[in-house]
Parts: structure tokens; C-alpha cells; sequence
């Protein structure tokens, strides 16, 4: 393509033609306290080499989670991601694949979208997955959402221990609706603090498991409860690994199941783009509701199989502002890179990476426990969990990277001015025990 | 009992202060296959003009409005297992709702047959 730039001629050209006198005008609709009332203060050209050197010279003051003993979670995992996956999604008929909206062309798009969705089933214990949410918290919004929709509810009960962010995002989604959201207290106790507000009124509970302190949940008993009062029940995960070794939430009694898919094939990426999972039963009145596409397979005039989007008509280039959801896109280049990923490892992979993740922080637990002074919150946990210090979490974070160390999220940056000693601390099959004795060495050190 | 359309395409059809409502044949054949139903739930009171359910084809999503003031009664649960009866029985088996009339005058505002299929000639 080549890149024609507009002349003042051009530009006088247009705005004759529409009618004003400079582009300035077209803004006008813009608050004048929002425009800039100038250029920013920015070098007009640079060489490619300047440009190179400055850059080079900026991203040298990161601490890159790649060159430090990695601790950090929260909702964001460091894993392996295979180099294959890299190679297969820069394949262009892929890489240059947005979400169809001619979508029967494209076969082999809709055929990845499917794979991804029947994946996402089978890994959430759920009957039926869409082709993919922008994240984890928008997803989880989107559930709450659909779940009021579905029940013609308008009250929502979130758990304390559901990632502060997701619940953020889903109170956004929710300020311009008839849905209103409680929170309760992030206490330890505080599944029972969801039962005690669940009533007839209730659209939804939301519960994450792990949560954001790693504490594990049975979602068993909650369901029950909440079943009974007729409301659902929305379970979020931030660590999509866990689920290859902990109960799918489809089998403790949730009814829709959200995440995020980071974890799998995605990377950090400075916090993203990553990849909402979202899956639910087979329920004739939740379907219907769903967020996202849904790719689904079928069979042409000739009885050969085939790719489809269906179920078109609850999203937003058809059904307008009466859409399921403002999202008719997907994270197709992430859900992309999480299926083959997904694909490598197999069942059995899975399960194995899951176990590797749990036993290295087993193993984190255990070291740093040790440190005088140190307490282990968790009585359950998967790869994460959160630690009580004697002195706050965040002065002692700044510590520990000064020891090069990058030793988790303080819990006052998710609930600020409260937890302050609390750190929440993430393993993963990155770290190496030479990792965790340099982490809890430096703990020591700074305490 | 009279049967009376609006602009939107729903028939009304009045049974003492009973009203039954759908969409017309007309309607249900411009939308084509329909694929599903959402209806109101039972109890729900209406104003003339609320949409009270969608009717779903395979090729648009339209909403339904309600002709009058009035109550929701009844609904037919039928059209969830086969939706498939608005285009076969549009003004029969495929009703929607039966409505508790607010007020029966309303329905002097609606066409009547001639005035219907005149205008969707």
C-alpha cells in the first residue's frame, strides 16, 4: 500500500468542499478544556537509528519478567508458551484473520473458533462456549449481565475475593443498566457472606476460584443454595492453568463459567491483549442470551461438514442496540494462539503443566513460610497464594526489587488502604528453586 | 369476537375482555423461517406500544408490541418447542399472548381487516 500524504491543497480542497475553514472546526464539539491547545512537546523528526538508540534506552529501565525471579499474578501468569505457537500463528492466512463478518469464507477461521470453543467447554465442564471475550474481567461482566437477562433479575451478589478489576469492569458494564451489584467484604468467610445475600431477587453469584488471595472454592453448596432461590451461578478463574487439575466449575453446579486464558498460549504482554473465556449449560434460555459469537458446525446441500456463525441475530450488526452484547467481535488472534497451545499440550499435558505449577508453589509456600516473621495465609491454594508480613507489602515489594527480585502484587494495590502486609505471591512452572531461594534469601534480607 | 391489526403487523383478537394477540401471516412470512420466540412472562402489565416479546427468524430478530393497556394472562408456551407454528398457523396455533384489556376502547384505534390488507398491498 502506498502511503500518499495530503497536500494543503488537498486539505483546502475538503474543507471547501465541506464547507469550513480549517480542521480546527470539525472539533468543536469537543469541550475546549479536552483539546490540546498546542502541539506536544515532541522532536519533529528523528533518524531511524535515533529512534532506535532512544527506544532501546527507554525499554532498558524496565525489569523485564523474563530477566528477574518472576513472582508476580493477580489475575496476569507468567508461563511457557511454546515457540511453535508463535510460528503457527504468524502464519498469515492467520495472523491477518480478524473475527469474519463474511464469516462462511472463511472455513478454516470458523474451524480454529470452533476447536477454541469446544476447548473451553471441555476445560470449564460447561456444555457450550463462545468464540471469545476480550478478557477475563469483561467477560465475567458480560456473564453478570447475561445472568440478569436470563433470570429478569436486576441484583447481582459478587464475592470480596473475585479479582477487584473484574469486579470494576463489571460495575461499569452494569452503572447505565437496571443491574445493580453488591460486593461482599473480602473476609476469609466469605462464601458464606455471598449465601447470606442471596434471595429471590437475585440474578446472580459470582464467585472466583481460585480467588485473588489463591484460595480455592467448592462452588457446591453455594449453588444449591443459589439454585433454589432461582439465581445463577457465575464462576470466574484468572488462572486458566488450575483447571487442569482442580474441579471444572461445571461440575460443582455453576452455570456459567468465565476467565481469563492468558495463561494458555498468550503471554504477559504488558497486560495484553489477552483472551476472555466464556462458557455456559445447555439451556435453551441461556443460549439465546450469550455474549460473542458462536461458531457452529453443520453440513452443507452435499452432506459435507462445515463451519458457521450462529445464532447471529442476538449480536450487534443485526439485533442493534437490543444486542445480547455491544461485543460482536472476539480476541481472534489470542483464542488463535490458546488453542494451539491447548492443542500441544493434550489432557493429559495439561494436567501435567498443572501439577508442576502447583507443586513449585508448594515448594515457594514452603520457603517462604520459613522466613521469620513470615505467615501462609491460604489453608488451600493453587499456584498462588497470599503471605502476612510483618511490615507493609508494598515498602517491602520496592525491597525486594531492589535485590532484583519481582516478589508479587501487594494486596492494598487491589483493596487499597486495607491488607496492607499482605502479599499475594504467584509460581509457576517458570520459576526454578534456585528462583525461590533467591526470593525468600531477599525476603529475609528486607524484613 | 373482532379482529383488529396494527402498523407494527400484530393482530388482536377480543374475547370478552380477553384479547389474544400474535403476529400476522403477512409478517411472519416476510421474516421468513421463524427460529424462536421470547415471550413476556405471565402478570406482566402492559402499555399500548411496550415491546412485550422477540420473534426470531433465520434472518432478522424483530420485537412485538403490544396493541393495548392491559395484563398478560397467558402465554403460549408452545412457540418454545416449535416456533415453527407462527409461520403455519400465523393467526391460529401460532398466537403469542392473551392480554386482561385495560381498556376496550383502544381497540377502536386499530384496522380492521380491509384497512390491514390495504395497507400491506
Amino acid at each position: 500500500m502506498r502511503y500518499l500524504p495530503h497536500t494543503d491543497t488537498d486539505r483546502k480542497a475538503m474543507l471547501d468542499a465541506i464547507g469550513v475553514a480549517s480542521i480546527d472546526e470539525l472539533f468543536t464539539d469537543v469541550p475546549e478544556a479536552a483539546r490540546l491547545d498546542g502541539l506536544i512537546d515532541l522532536p519533529t523528526k528523528q533518524t531511524e537509528l535515533q529512534v532506535e538508540r532512544a527506544m532501546a534506552a527507554m525499554s532498558s529501565r524496565n525489569v523485564a519478567a523474563s530477566q528477574a525471579p518472576f513472582f508476580v499474578g493477580a489475575g496476569a501468569y507468567k508461563h511457557h508458551v511454546p515457540a511453535t505457537v508463535d510460528h503457527l500463528i504468524q502464519r498469515s492466512e492467520f495472523l491477518t484473520a480478524y473475527t469474519p463478518y463474511q464469516p462462511e469464507i472463511s472455513q478454516g477461521t470458523l474451524q480454529t473458533l470452533f476447536e477454541f470453543q469446544t476447548q473451553v467447554a471441555l476445560l470449564t465442564g460447561m456444555d457450550v462456549a463462545n468464540a471469545s471475550m476480550y478478557d477475563g474481567s469483561t467477560a465475567c461482566a458480560e456473564a453478570v449481565m447475561m445472568a440478569a437477562r436470563v433470570t429478569r433479575r436486576t441484583k447481582a451478589v459478587m464475592a470480596g475475593s473475585v479479582h477487584p478489576h473484574y469486579v470494576e469492569a463489571s460495575q461499569t458494564l452494569a452503572k447505565y443498566s437496571d443491574v445493580s451489584i453488591s460486593v461482599t467484604d473480602a473476609a476469609p468467610a466469605d462464601l458464606d457472606a455471598v449465601i447470606a445475600e442471596i434471595d429471590d431477587t437475585t440474578a446472580c453469584v459470582v464467585i472466583q476460584t481460585p480467588d485473588i488471595f489463591g484460595r480455592l472454592h467448592d462452588l457446591r453448596e453455594v449453588s444449591r443454595i443459589a439454585h433454589e432461590k432461582g439465581a445463577l451461578v457465575i464462576a470466574v478463574f484468572t488462572e486458566a492453568v488450575s483447571l487442569g487439575l482442580v474441579e471444572a466449575p461445571g461440575n460443582m453446579g455453576a452455570d456459567i463459567a468465565v476467565g481469563e486464558g492468558q495463561s494458555i498460549g498468550v503471554g504477559l504482554n504488558f497486560g495484553g491483549p489477552y483472551v476472555g473465556l466464556f462458557a455456559c449449560k445447555d439451556d435453551r434460555r441461556f443460549i439465546r442470551q450469550m455474549p460473542g459469537r458462536l461458531a457452529g458446525e453443520t453440513i452443507d446441500a452435499d452432506g459435507r461438514r462445515g463451519y458457521v456463525l450462529t445464532l447471529s441475530t442476538r449480536e450487534q450488526h443485526i439485533r442493534r442496540d437490543k444486542a445480547t452484547s455491544n461485543i460482536c467481535t472476539n480476541a481472534g488472534l489470542c483464542s488463535l494462539a490458546w488453542t494451539i497451545h491447548m492443542t500441544l499440550l493434550g489432557e493429559k499435558g495439561l494436567t501435567q503443566l498443572a501439577r508442576l505449577n502447583h507443586e513449585t508453589a508448594c515448594e515457594l509456600a514452603d520457603a517462604l513460610s520459613a522466613v521469620p516473621g513470615v505467615e501462609l495465609v491460604n489453608e488451600t491454594f493453587f499456584n498462588e497464594f497470599t503471605i502476612l508480613l510483618p511490615k507493609k507489602a508494598d515498602q517491602v515489594v520496592n525491597d525486594l526489587a531492589r535485590f532484583g527480585v519481582l516478589g508479587g502484587v501487594p494486596a492494598s494495590r487491589l483493596y487499597p488502604g486495607r491488607f496492607e502486609n499482605y502479599l499475594i505471591v504467584a509460581a509457576t512452572e517458570t520459576n526454578t528453586p534456585e528462583d525461590i531461594a533467591v526470593f525468600a534469601k531477599a525476603l529475609a534480607g528486607v524484613l | 369476537m373482532t379482529t383488529r391489526y396494527t402498523e407494527d403487523h400484530e393482530w388482536i383478537t377480543v374475547d370478552g375482555d380477553i384479547a389474544t394477540v400474535g403476529i400476522t401471516a403477512y409478517a411472519a412470512g416476510q421474516l421468513g423461517d421463524v427460529v424462536f420466540v421470547e415471550l413476556p412472562e405471565v402478570g406482566k402489565s402492559l402499555s399500548k406500544g411496550d415491546e412485550f416479546a422477540v420473534v426470531e427468524s433465520v434472518k432478522a430478530a424483530s420485537e412485538v408490541y403490544a396493541p393495548v393497556d392491559g395484563e398478560i394472562t397467558a402465554i403460549n408456551d408452545a412457540l418454545e418447542s416449535e416456533p415453527a407454528k407462527v409461520n403455519e398457523d400465523a393467526t391460529g396455533d401460532g398466537w403469542f399472548v392473551k392480554i386482561k384489556l385495560a381498556d376496550a376502547s383502544q381497540l377502536d384505534g386499530l384496522m380492521d381487516e380491509a384497512a390491514y390488507t390495504a395497507h400491506t398491498a
